[in-house]
């Protein structure tokens, strides 16, 4: 599996660290109810097919990414960085 | 039809002719007193225990494929009960005590083989880890041995001690720790469920949950609809869609776990091995084959297969710990879908839905917890309350902080 990251173009799974769902971009407020958080860290809709999750480019250019892809069947559908910028 | 010893002789000098399908294959009923999704093993231990210690019979099991098509068809067979935190411990101490006896419980050959299991150790500091586990152990009435590095040589004596990164100071050793064979524990608990009336549905795939009012009434699947007042969930992998059905988001990810198999070779591994610091872990099937594995892929994936990084990843770590393993050659390797819960422990709880209840959360380590998963299981659907080995094993204790974080490692989906 290769994810093409923005920035330093085709790279091996290696390079990258799985963080999760992208969820994680949608922090509650400070003033959320407990159950928002929950939502937040635990529960997922844990999709059989397209999903979008978080990615860190680790041994390479240490941008975050999201990453679209099929669970599936393993293929990368669009990366992007989180900060901005698609390829 | 029981099995025996003389039943074999008297059927091999006949022709074995006399042999018959070891359970019915039926038509779904329009209606059951419970209805269980997935004929994996803990979906007909589950069935196989509503019957036997409730006496509900008017069960059904809805697999969509055939029994034992899932995890309980391709995994690497431990059987241990080597947990440390309260809630684990007497769970897996029950589930080991059942394993002890599932054969002649089942009047089925199970080949479970109680070998010895090695955690080896390569610091003070892991050893002093390992000491209080195997206290812990105890404690819970199993057994552990704490071995130093001259017991370890004596055991297995072909390990490579001098590993620089991770020299082998010694291991904690769990001589009731073991392998089964995994398709005869699905295939035992289905015989053993049909012989006692439930109905084991296979083909049937459930494709929608009938709630009204709050209340599950039934679910539809490729096979009609089927109505039931109570209806438990166990489905590993597949646990998010089918509690999804129910308008149900869970605390699990699905995520790959690689294993592998050698051809077979000779007797040469007596025990199972596992080498925590290089996630790597071995056994030797009856069949000869080196059966092994590692960690998680770490990415959510439904694919049934994995990448080649975690291939390159568990072969180094094995040749690291045995190098005489280097010349077998790997027959053919697999992927499963686990069922991951953010702290690495299982749920088996009621829903918010009435009478649904769902058994899920097994991590990767769901094979040893086959027996004692169907009883408790079986125990909530019967009764509507928790059993006591399995009362921490709670739906809602990540919102609530009651976390079972076996490994210390934290609450997070990516953490175990």
């Amino acid at each position: 599996m290769r994810l093409t990251c923005p920035h330093c173009g085709p790279r091996d799974r290696r390079e990258f660290y799985y963080y999760g769902a992208s969820e994680y971009l949608n922090r509650p407020g400070p003033e959320a109810a407990p159950d928002a958080w929950d939502s937040y860290l635990h529960l997922r809709d844990n999709p059989a097919g397209v999903t979008q999750d978080l990615w860190y480019h680790e041994q390479g250019c240490t941008a975050w990414l999201k990453v679209t892809r099929n669970t599936v069947t393993h293929e990368i559908l669009a990366v992007e960085a989180v900060a901005g910028g698609t390829k | 039809m029981r099995y025996s010893g003389l039943r074999v002789i008297t059927e091999g000098l006949f022709g074995n002719r006399g042999w018959r399908p070891a359970w019915r294959d039926p038509a779904p009923k329009a209606e059951y007193d419970a209805i269980i999704i997935g004929g994996g093993g803990h979906g007909l231990s589950t069935a196989y225990y509503l019957a036997r210690n409730h006496g509900l019979t008017n069960v059904a099991v809805l697999e969509k494929g055939y029994l034992g098509s899932g995890n309980i068809g391709r995994n690497t067979t431990i059987v241990r009960a080597n947990y440390f935190l309260p809630g684990n411990s007497e769970f897996y101490s029950h589930s080991l005590k059942l394993w002890e006896k599932l054969e002649l419980e089942l009047n089925y050959n199970v080949m479970h083989s109680q070998r010895g299991l090695i955690n080896l150790f390569h610091s003070d500091g892991q050893r002093d880890a390992f000491a209080r586990r195997g206290n812990a152990m105890i404690n819970q009435g199993d057994d552990a041995i704490l071995l130093d590095r001259d017991g370890v040589r004596d055991l297995l004596p072909y390990l490579d001690f001098d590993n620089t990164r991770f020299p082998i100071y010694g291991g904690l050793l769990h001589p009731r720790g073991g392998t089964a064979r995994h398709d005869a524990v699905a295939w035992g608990y289905a015989r053993a469920a049909d012989k006692r009336g439930v109905d084991l549905i296979q083909n049937c795939e459930v494709t929608g949950i009938d709630v009204q009012n709050g209340r599950v009434t039934g679910v539809q699947t490729t096979r009609g609809a089927i109505r039931a007042k109570k209806v438990g969930i166990v489905v590993a992998g597949r646990s998010s869609q089918v509690a999804a059905m129910a308008g149900l988001r869970l605390p699990i990810e699905s995520h790959i776990l690689q294993a592998f198999v050698t051809e077979g070779l000779k007797p040469v591994i007596d025990h199972v091995i596992s080498f925590g610091m290089g996630h790597f872990y071995i056994s030797q099937s009856d069949k000869g084959g080196l059966v092994f594995g590692g960690d998680l892929d770490f990415y959510a994936s439904y694919a049934a297969r994995g990448n080649l990084p975690m291939v390159e990843h568990v072969m180094e770590a094995g040749m690291t710990l045995m190098p005489m393993i280097g010349r077998a050659r790997v027959l053919r390797s697999w992927g499963g879908i686990m069922d991951m819960s953010p702290d690495g422990s299982p749920i088996i709880d009621k829903t918010p839905v009435d009478g649904l209840y769902i058994d899920c959360g097994w991590n990767y380590g769901g094979f040893k917890a086959v027996p004692a998963s169907g009883w408790c299981m079986a125990h909530l659907m019967a009764t509507g309350e928790s059993h006591e080995v399995a009362r921490r094993f709670r739906l809602n204790r990540f919102a609530t902080g009651h976390l079972l974080d076996e490994e210390g490692t934290g609450s997070q989906h990516n953490l175990h």
